[in-house]
């Protein structure tokens, strides 16, 4: 494949990279997208649960088509120790609309589809291929080294995903560091679609999304999530790597399967039977670690750019990556009417990202990285909400003391008030 | 559902195994057992051991996730790449 040159070249074809090839090849111009797996998203994970807006805005008729597992209607948020959980559900119709719907999705399905979509556009694709370095002549990126092969366009875009080695050679981005990122460990459980339905309360074709904080992670700072697919369910556990090893020391393979045999877990998943064991790194910093998003002849996008919003009672890239894909294509195609793809033609990305919801929505939260490191969050406040519920509802025949009396008391036990209002304070600001 | 072992569970996955060619070295006299009990502890596939003052690693059954990397660049990780196209794991689900 030496000598071909492209207007551009992706490196990576999962959301970001498909977003990108989309609108660049819908604009016509010559793209290439370089995928290392065998195909689109055989090697990407998500958790996890797509919020469509900007996948709306790119592709208006996507529910036609897509490979979508279950519309999202209901909303867990779960507290849990060992041997109790405090649950808490929402469902709203409001939850189904069309602005704001989000989807279940596997990736090792849904990336093809979008890579199918830009190469009907014209893009590209080429699998099987790891880029090993960026080509740089005269101080800037102009094209991709793999193996043997050279490949020459006016401008590349990093969709390489979180660890971004590629990014990491140039220097546009440090190593990562231990309390920047979470490592997820999911497991895919097979069951028949109607039993999921059942068991979960929800009509066919919708679904619901559960995260539980506490005892998955054995009080290390993450938690564990729960999402239905068609005729499968997602779940698995987080865990930020700084922690590891914090708490109750559960090795991370361990913490799934704590998650697994809780009382109220276990029933959801009975008679399943495992299709697929997998992990993989989310960039949690937030704004603090987006890292510098262009340069001569180069842009990042997606996990690549850190581009990850997680709020512990909800988690969103998805969104990110396919809207910062759109933005980088854009930026790239007012570079070539100027014919300048320097770091200051290529300028315009960084305040398209800032008009978008991704810079807002990241700023909006940057302090929430700091809260979510809060390890109450994960011990003392599951153990108390089973505490304070416990002394609602075990009914013995005892002496029950007034139930003000007995919550403060077991606040003060578990956790001191000066302590809970410092949470509170830190949850007033991150949010 | 029957409680699994992590390798049971790496049996259910599909793996290209580039065979002799692994995309992780580990330095093998590496001896700062805080930093190896943290890799153990971490790594989702469960390839790192640590024994008798030894610490080993199998490359075959990564799930190419970065955590090790992470964790240990420069110390325990001597150098870490994707595998090379094509190769590794092949998620069917995701």
């Amino acid at each position: 494949m030496s000598e071909e040159r492209f207007d551009a070249i992706i490196v990576g074809g999962g959301l970001a990279g498909s977003a990108a090839a989309y609108t660049l090849a819908k604009a016509g111009l010559e793209v290439a997208v370089i995928e290392r797996g065998t195909s689109c998203g055989s090697k990407n994970v998500t958790g996890g649960r797509l919020y469509t807006h900007s996948l709306r805005r790119l592709i208006s008729d996507f529910e036609e088509t897509a490979p979508l597992e279950r519309k999202i209607v209901k909303e867990r948020i779960v507290l849990m120790t060992e041997d109790s959980a405090t649950t808490i559900e929402y469902g709203a119709e409001k939850l189904k609309d069309d602005s704001c719907a989000s989807y279940a999705v596997l990736r090792a399905k849904f990336d093809p589809w979008l890579a199918e979509k830009a190469e009907e556009a014209g893009a590209f694709y080429i699998t099987g291929i790891r880029v090993d370095k960026l080509l740089q002549k005269n101080g800037r990126v102009c094209g991709v080294i793999a193996g043997e092969d050279i490949l020459e366009a006016d401008v590349v875009v990093l969709a390489d995903g979180v660890n971004s080695i590629l990014a990491q050679q140039i220097g546009m981005k440090k190593e990562l560091a231990p309390h920047q990122v979470a490592v997820g460990v999911k497991e895919v459980i097979g069951l028949d679609e109607k039993t999921v339905s059942e068991r979960f309360g929800v009509n066919a074709g919708e679904g619901v999304a559960c995260l539980v904080s506490g005892d998955p992670t054995g009080g290390s700072v993450g938690g564990g999530f729960l999402y239905t697919n068609k005729d499968s369910i997602s779940i698995g556990t987080v865990v930020t790597l700084e922690h590891i090893g914090s708490g109750k020391g559960v090795k991370v393979p361990e913490m799934v399967e704590r998650f697994k045999a809780n009382a109220v877990i276990a029933p959801l998943l009975a008679g399943g039977e495992l299709l697929e064991y997998s992990a993989h790194l989310v960039p949690e910093g937030g704004y603090s670690m987006v890292p510098e998003l262009f340069w001569n002849g180069v842009l990042l996008v997606g996990d690549a750019a850190a581009f990850v919003i997680s709020l512990g009672y909800t988690f969103r890239g998805m969104d990110f990556a396919i809207e910062s894909g759109r933005l980088a294509a854009e930026t790239i195609l007012l570079a070539k009417e100027k014919n300048d793809f320097s770091a200051a033609g290529l300028s315009d990305y960084q305040a398209f990202l800032e008009h978008s919801f991704i810079m807002r929505d990241l700023r909006h939260y940057r302090n929430m990285p700091q809260f979510m490191d809060s390890p109450q969050m994960y011990k003392e406040i599951p153990a108390l909400a089973d505490e304070i519920l416990g002394g609602m509802f075990v009914v013995d025949g005892s002496a029950s003391p007034k139930l003000t009396t007995s919550v403060l008391s077991t606040v003060n036990r578990s956790v001191s008030l000066t302590e809970l209002v410092n949470l509170g304070l830190k949850a007033y600001g991150a949010l | 559902m029957a409680k699994m072992s992590v390798d049971d569970k790496l049996g259910v996955d599909r793996f290209l195994t580039d065979e002799g060619n692994p995309h992780i070295l580990i330095d093998e006299t590496y001896n700062d057992e805080k930093q190896i009990n943290r890799v153990v502890m971490a790594c989702p596939a469960g390839l790192y051991t640590y024994e008798d003052g030894k610490v080993s690693f199998n490359y075959e059954g990564c799930l190419e996730c970065g955590t090790c990397r992470v964790l240990s660049s420069g110390k325990l990780i001597k150098s870490w790449s994707y595998p090379r196209g094509s190769k590794g794991i092949e998620f069917h689900q995701g």
